[in-house]
């Protein structure tokens, strides 16, 4: 009959329209409340009705990989030795894979022997060049810069705030361990250890070791026996992929005067190459 | 006569060497093979390639022109190269030919009387190469403006933001000579004009300035004419600025009371040369640039692109193609987008053609669902930069959300594998009813769209149109059937097509294809299941940051939301390879698609042109590039 399918659809609208008052109802309005257990109510998978969520007041947390503009560790204020130094060696990885080139590094140079020292003179983003894509994070061979999950960065001038310098960009290595509790504890499986890569070999060369023995975050909890095997194997790991430094860039301080001049002759060379074909 | 007429028969089904031995052996002057280190097909010599183009077509049956796109050679040959991947719509690989002409006077005859998909296509290529074709029927400018100078594509032309050919940059490390992009914009203050440039001429808002870029159909002159004024015959500009237009897109319609007599797409407006980005860029910094085409479907984008580098890849010695799990997540993300993406193609032409907002939100909501589910495991709802080569980004993550995540969310805390079951097995196809109940059976919706916007079979293939629009004509063309690739051939799934060619066809090849896609990820999870533990990586450990690319070309092609998504990709340098493309060509079937507009919408009312325009269902992200 003509005007049935019409009529189908519009039971469908009503039933919609009723869904949305039931959960009303059913809470006494409650559902509004900004507290946390309405929240969840709203946004659970079973929910019916309106799910709108009443940003600012209240916000949908994000996953553990979220990306928004990167920040840098610190090490955390109460380390006993390395205190607030960086995490970055300024090996020029992130600044390489960043698609828009919205990264600077100043490498540093010791005023007394002129040779580069493992932390950055300066490091900027521009966060309105950023295209949060995380290849920073992602390729850095130190997890020294990670993507934040702040996402709140609004300014009134856009011309003075919106390149980040080191000061604004770097972070405790807890703040990372807070966001993203699983990952940091993968990732500290890796390295061997809850500090900096270097911290761990100071450690082993010289004073006691201060590799942490932090349970697994709950959330992973899910999966004992791999996480038990990785957790035994934990010790052994300290060593090995710690050693295994990236080829290219990542140690330039560490080699000898000839094979720098080596490397800054052929590098000279490829240049002029370029140059030439690029006309 | 019988005999010539079943020799042909079987000369079009000759397999892609044997047909092009038959073209070596039959036209021989005219073509040679393209023996370059890494290339395919053959090379013909120009002045031939119409007669060569309709043996391509008529004699072997290569019937489906998918992609025209022009190379510039420079310091490589000192050439310029219109490249064509030829088809049959029977299925089947490509058929590549190439033609090649001198870059100071770079001519090469059109093809569009041949193939009608060719004419935006080689617009695009005078536009940003310039390249000249001779019987083109309105070789105007498509994405760049009337009055710019020069053809940015071409190797030796320079923006004025210029800092060096290819990423990454210099100056970023370990100097580190940091400065804000505005203070360099070629905008604002840093513009200077020479004394005698009259600026007014920039801002002339005359009717001849607005029509002025337009060739074919529109006969400005003769219907402003202020003698003999007619006033049954109008023309009226749609847009860039309109609601129904899905972005920044014009349309200058001739109607004649309210039946359009023609209609001229006019586009560009967000163009941002991709492709010399994409040619400057690293090939991995490419992949969360191919995020920002089709931004609807960004998963899609990212796997037609890792497609076409590894198939490049795999000409050099040291490469590993995805594991089994790689490629099961791979099609699961993809598939997840197609949802995405006719969800929101559906919704969103039912908002052109009047029902406003109602079903775009019931779809939404579901949307959301599957965008939380990206943004776990890729970190990104729409921008998801997944896919790497060889591999991806990540595994899935064991859940959805932190435990330790701020405030307010441990319900949304959820086991992935169990949150993608019910999203599989319940949520989508509930929403897919749903849709159906809404519209399928609704006589306005039917009446409106019935009817209206008839492509038909010959002209879709001719048109090169893909995706839906293809398939809504009846011709069955998938390139996930037709020329497949990952692991779409051991899955089971049917190609949605519909004879009729209309709106309403056009609708129903998008329904089908929800169901078809939510078939195809119920297999999914069991092999999802079996794989568990599986690295995503074939040796383990994620790939290098800046791979090298052998020497050569390659074209991968997926069956993304809207069409054909192909990448043609030239790596050049010498037998080491490069880090950098030295072409990087993104085939849009948005762009692509809105070739037969025109044609589509002759004889129809002024308000069906939304509903068309809505029912082709193009970004504009992609269309300009
Ligand atoms: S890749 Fe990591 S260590 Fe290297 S410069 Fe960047 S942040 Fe520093
Ligand atoms: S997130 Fe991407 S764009 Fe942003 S700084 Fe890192 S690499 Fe660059």
């Amino acid at each position: 009959m003509y005007g049935t399918g019409l009529a189908k659809g519009l039971r469908l609208t009503l039933r919609h329209f009723v869904e949305s008052y039931i959960d009303d109802l059913r809470y006494g309005f409650r559902k509004y409340h900004h507290s946390t257990d309405n929240f969840g109510i709203r946004q659970g998978t079973q929910t019916k009705g309106v799910i709108t969520v009443q940003y600012p007041d209240e916000k949908v947390a994000v996953p553990e990989r979220f990306r928004f503009v990167p920040f840098l560790i610190v090490e955390d204020e109460d380390h006993p030795t390395r205190a607030g130094k960086d995490w970055c060696t300024s090996c020029g990885i992130c600044a390489k894979v960043c698609p828009p080139q919205c990264i600077w590094i100043v490498r540093g140079n010791d005023p007394d022997t002129g040779r580069p020292v493992p932390e950055p003179e300066g490091f900027f983003i521009d966060i309105d060049i950023c295209m949060n894509c995380g290849y920073c994070a992602e390729y850095c061979p130190f997890d020294a810069i990670k993507m934040d999950h702040d996402y709140e960065l609004a300014s009134y001038d856009r011309t003075s705030h919106h390149i980040h310098d080191k000061e604004k960009l770097s972070k405790p290595n807890s703040y990372w361990r807070s966001i993203a509790p699983t990952r940091a504890y993968d990732e500290m499986l890796v390295r061997g250890t809850w500090e900096h890569k270097d911290a761990a070999k100071e450690a082993r060369r010289g004073s006691a070791s201060s590799r942490a023995s932090a349970p697994r975050p709950a959330a992973q909890q899910a999966a004992p026996a791999p996480v038990a095997t990785a957790l035994a194997a934990e010790s052994e790991s300290a060593t090995a992929p710690a050693a295994s430094a990236p080829a290219e860039g990542a140690t330039p301080w560490n080699e000898d005067e000839a094979k720098r001049e080596e490397r800054r002759r052929k590098a000279l060379e490829r240049k002029a190459k370029r140059a030439a074909r690029g006309g | 006569m019988e005999n010539l007429a079943a020799a042909e028969q079987s000369v079009a089904k000759l397999s892609i060497e044997d047909s092009i031995e038959y073209l070596k052996s039959n036209h021989s002057q005219a073509i040679k093979l393209d023996d370059r280190d890494g290339y395919q097909g053959v090379i013909v010599d120009s002045d031939q390639l119409l007669d060569i183009a309709r043996v391509i077509r008529d004699q072997l049956g290569f019937d489906y022109l998918s992609s025209a796109t022009a190379v510039d050679y420079l310091g490589e040959g000192d050439h310029m190269e219109m490249v064509y991947h030829a088809y049959r719509s029977s299925g089947g690989g490509a058929l590549v030919f190439k033609a090649q002409t001198d870059r100071d006077a770079a001519e090469i005859p059109s093809l569009v009387s041949v193939w009608r998909g060719a004419d935006f296509q080689e617009r695009e290529a005078w536009d940003l190469y310039g390249i000249r074709f001779p019987g083109h029927p309105n070789l105007a400018r498509i994405l760049m403006w009337e009055g710019f100078e020069g053809h940015p594509m071409r190797k030796d032309w320079r923006e004025a933001y210029y800092e060096e050919e290819r990423k990454p940059f210099d100056s970023r490390w370990p100097g580190g000579h940091v400065h804000r992009a505005e203070e360099k914009n070629v905008f604002g203050k840093n513009v200077s004009y020479p004394p005698d440039i009259d600026l007014n001429r920039l801002m002339d808002n005359s009717e001849e300035a607005v029509y002025s870029s337009l060739g074919l159909g529109v006969d400005v002159e003769r219907i402003m004419d202020k003698d003999g004024f007619e006033t049954n015959e109008l023309v009226v500009n749609m847009g860039p600025h309109h609601p129904s237009t899905h972005g920044v897109f014009r349309m200058v319609l001739t109607v004649d009371g309210e039946t359009v007599t023609s209609l001229e797409p006019v586009m560009g407006y967000l163009h941002r040369n991709h492709e010399k980005i994409g040619e400057r860029n690293t090939y991995l910094h490419n992949i969360p640039f191919t995020d920002r085409l089709d931004y609807i479907s960004s998963m899609g984008n990212n796997h037609g692109y890792v497609l076409a580098v590894e198939q490049l890849m795999s000409l050099g010695r040291k490469y590993n193609p995805p594991t089994y799990r790689c490629e099961a997540l791979r099609v699961m993300m993809v598939e997840l987008s197609r949802i995405v993406n006719h969800l929101w193609a559906i919704g969103f032409w039912l908002n052109d053609i009047g029902a406003f907002f109602t079903p775009v939100l019931y779809f939404i909501q579901e949307r959301e669902r599957i965008l939380d589910f990206f943004e776990a495991v890729a970190g990104s709802r729409m921008m998801c930069n997944y896919m790497r080569f060889g591999g991806l980004f990540g595994d899935l993550p064991e859940r959805i959300k932190s435990v330790s995540n701020l405030t307010n969310d441990r319900v949304r805390d959820y086991n992935t594998m169990q949150f993608l079951t019910e999203m599989i097995n319940e949520r989508i196809p509930r929403t897919i009813d749903e849709l159906e109940i809404l519209l399928t059976q609704n006589e306005i919706l039917i009446e409106r769209s019935m009817g209206v916007g008839i492509l038909s079979a010959e002209d879709a293939i001719n048109f090169s149109a893909a995706g839906p629009l293809l398939r809504g004509s009846g011709v069955a063309y998938d390139i996930r059937r037709a020329d497949p690739y990952s692991i779409y051939p051991e899955l089971d799934f049917d190609v949605a097509v519909e004879a009729e060619g209309d709106m309403y066809a056009r609708y129903r090849v998008r329904v089908t294809e929800l169901r078809e896609s939510v078939r195809i990820l119920k297999q999914i999870l069991p092999r999802l299941e079996a794989t568990a533990g599986e690295s995503i990586w074939a040796d383990g450990k994620p790939g290098a940051y800046a791979p090298r690319v052998p020497h050569g070309e390659s074209y991968g092609r997926v069956e993304n939301g809207k069409g054909e998504l192909g990448y043609y990709i030239v790596s050049a340098g010498g037998r080491g390879g490069s880090s950098n493309p030295w072409r990087y060509h993104v085939r849009a079937p948005s762009f692509i698609n809105l070739t037969p507009l025109g044609h589509m919408s002759k004889g129809y009312k002024v308000a069906d042109i939304v509903g068309i325009l809505g029912s082709i269902d193009i970004v504009l992200g992609e269309t300009d590039r």
